[in-house]
């Protein structure tokens, strides 16, 4: 691997609901490498959502300092974070992952409304957004013009999936997130969205980090993270959690 | 970008946008029909009896005088002695009268006596004067001259003759067949009472009365007719042009007094102003009952917008993670109220027109109310301003709602 430069970094991050609720987040440092896989594993419910929602600046820890492509989200407003997540982060959930009254198209293309600099890099060398809308949905298996014209509600889960893996990765964004997106799909469904995926990711030199229950899947990637492990706290609030009626 | 993305939600959800688009415009349609009517109705009221200075009657309220005198509703109390109407008419800051002699109808329309001052001095519509599309003014007492509704739903035509009745109604036994009369002239349309009246000369009012006096010698009232159908006994009221308005008043005072016997003259704009007040209590219900029709309509989108939030949680989450910032969920909502909220007020001030152009005839016809069919007016747009005022400020309730979710749900949704 070449020359590497750290993509994510956390040092000390905790985070809690209110000043007085019980921390959920608790990590000493993490880092994240451009280019890497990385496989972030837990039972759902320990917390995973939240640092997802605290890389993307959603949310701001209430100590510690997360820095994203070098730069110190958790100081800034809002509306730079805002800007920045939508400027550099792709995101692909387990479902429902899609505008219901945008069309295939118009979905994937969606991100470059929110963010010049994606629309700018999708067009660069292309045709347009659109044309490099195509071009991915084509790389992905879902150019098909009878696909394209269905509304996104008739699409298979699978389907919708890689739409919204297009639209991750639509404008080249330097971090993808993809959070539990093969929960919903069979064996061979879900092995064919992995490779569509590393593939797109590894033109690019795209940092990905997936985010599942499933161990099984870890074998693929650079680097497993246990989210038991690097979180501090998380056995912790599960025992709490057990407790309380 | 944002207002592209709620009109294709609105798309989405095309049966509710279209119901509550509808209710809207129903709404408004409503509301400015209501208003677009009043303010016609006054309008036509007032060009009514547009130069006429003074109108004068017996003793009774100034309203019930307009009334039956201007506009040939209600009845007289009394009527005035043909010398009175001299005395007053005589005056030297009198420029012209006209008097009316109200009593009979014809197949429903009602008769007035009158001399050809009727056609000389009477203005409508602000300074028109009254034009005959056929035929010429009445000259002697078989002559009828017939308003513009009286010719076209009678159908008649100059030449034909036609018998009036004692009294207003519909069906009355007492006609007054002895003496026909001949149509000689057809008025054009005026959109005022004028349309409905049956127009013949005093002296010819006076011969049918005569005619059939009852317990009179026919042949007595054949011999009297001669001499006093020059002069007749009385008439109802008279309406009276001033040779300087600023006159009104002293004169108005002098009529009041007036010592051969008790009258009342009017100026028909004060009079007016309190058929106004009269008419202004079913007014403001009329307008409070349609401005809560509109709110009706509101709250109709209101709660549209609130049901909808709900299930799109999801769908803010998604736009979040794309990188909307929590102020443009908010637009986004607020786009989707401005969108129906114009919409509605488009297809129901749209609606409003075509209502007006295609039923103007009708209400002419039936109401002899004259619509004019123009641009709105100020205070029109001030009601649609408002409307869409509402709207908005309804509108801030949802987009609050999903601002205030977004920020705390952020990406994850818990359901």
């Amino acid at each position: 691997m070449s020359i590497t430069a750290p993509v994510i970094e956390l040092s000390d991050v905790r985070f809690s609901w209110t000043a007085a609720s019980p921390v959920v987040v608790d990590i000493k440092s993490l880092r994240i490498d451009e280019g890497e896989r990385v496989f972030l594993r837990g039972p759902s419910g320990s917390g995973k959502s939240t640092l997802l929602s605290l890389l993307a600046g959603v949310m701001v820890p209430r100590t510690g300092s997360i820095r994203v492509l070098g730069q110190d989200i958790g100081r800034m407003g809002g509306a730079a974070r805002d800007h920045f997540r939508a400027d550099h982060i792709g995101f692909i959930f387990q479902m429902f992952n899609l505008i219901p009254y945008l069309s295939v198209i118009e979905n994937v293309c969606l991100p470059c409304s929110f963010s010049a600099r994606r629309g700018a890099r999708a067009s660069v060398g292309n045709k347009g957004i659109k044309a490099e809308a195509i071009r991915l949905l084509e790389h992905l298996d879902m150019a098909d013009p009878v696909l394209l014209r269905r509304p996104v509600s008739a699409l298979s889960v699978g389907q919708q999936q890689r739409v919204a893996a297009a639209r991750a990765l639509i404008g080249s964004p330097e971090l993808v997130i993809a959070d539990e997106p093969t929960s919903s799909l069979d064996e061979d469904r879900r092995t064919a969205f992995l490779d569509l995926l590393f593939r797109e990711c590894e033109q690019r030199r795209t940092t990905l980090i997936f985010v599942s229950h499933d161990a099984s899947l870890g074998l693929r990637f650079d680097r497993v993270l246990p989210f038991g492990e690097i979180n501090r706290l998380s056995g912790a609030v599960n025992v709490r959690d057990r407790i309380r009626p | 970008m944002i207002a592209e993305l709620a009109i294709k939600s609105l798309r989405n959800r095309k049966l509710t946008a279209v119901l509550t688009t509808l209710s809207i415009a129903l709404s408004v349609l409503l509301l400015l029909g209501v208003e677009r009517i009043r303010h016609e109705s006054r309008e036509s009221f007032t060009a009514t009896i547009a130069g006429t200075d003074l109108v004068v009657g017996a003793r009774t309220s100034p309203v019930n005088l307009l009334l039956f005198a201007v506009f040939h509703t209600g009845n007289a109390t009394n009527n005035i002695e043909w010398k009175s109407y001299r005395a007053i008419a005589n005056r030297p800051e009198v420029a012209w009268t006209i008097p009316l002699s109200l009593g009979d109808s014809h197949l429903g329309y009602r008769v007035l006596g009158t001399t050809p001052a009727y056609f000389e001095h009477l203005r409508f519509a602000r300074n028109r004067t009254l034009v005959l599309e056929q035929g010429k003014p009445f000259q002697s007492g078989e002559d009828a001259v017939l308003g513009a509704d009286v010719a076209h739903s009678l159908k008649y035509r100059v030449g034909d003759s036609i018998v009036i009745a004692h009294g207003a109604g519909d069906i009355s036994f007492a006609l007054h067949d002895q003496h026909p009369f001949r149509v000689v002239g057809l008025l054009a349309r005026t959109g005022t009472p004028v349309d409905r009246t049956v127009h013949v000369t005093l002296a010819g009012l006076d011969a049918v009365h005569e005619d059939v006096e009852p317990g009179e010698d026919p042949l007595a009232s054949i011999i009297g007719t001669k001499h006093r159908s020059d002069t007749p006994r009385a008439i109802t009221a008279f309406l009276v042009g001033l040779k300087s308005r600023g006159a009104a008043l002293f004169v108005q005072r002098a009529v009041n007094e007036y010592a051969g016997e008790p009258l009342t003259a009017v100026l028909p704009g004060v009079a007016l102003q309190e058929v106004w007040e009269i008419t202004g209590a079913v007014e403001k219900s009329l307008f409070a009952i349609s401005a809560l029709v509109v709110a009706v309509g509101l709250s109709d989108m209101l709660v549209s917008l609130l049901t909808s939030l709900g299930e799109r949680r999801r769908e803010m989450a998604v736009l979040r993670s794309l990188g909307a910032r929590p102020v443009q969920i908010f637009l986004l909502i607020l786009g989707e109220a401005a969108f129906l909220t114009v919409a509605g007020i488009l297809l129901g001030t749209v609606a409003l027109y075509a209502g007006l152009i295609a039923g103007r005839t009708w209400l002419e016809a039936r109401l002899g109310l004259y619509i004019a069919v123009s641009w709105p007016r100020a205070d029109e747009w001030v009601l649609i301003a408002v409307v869409a005022t509402a709207g908005m400020s309804i509108g801030l309730i949802p987009a609050w709602r999903s601002y205030r979710c977004s920020l705390a749900d952020g990406m994850i949704v818990r359901f």
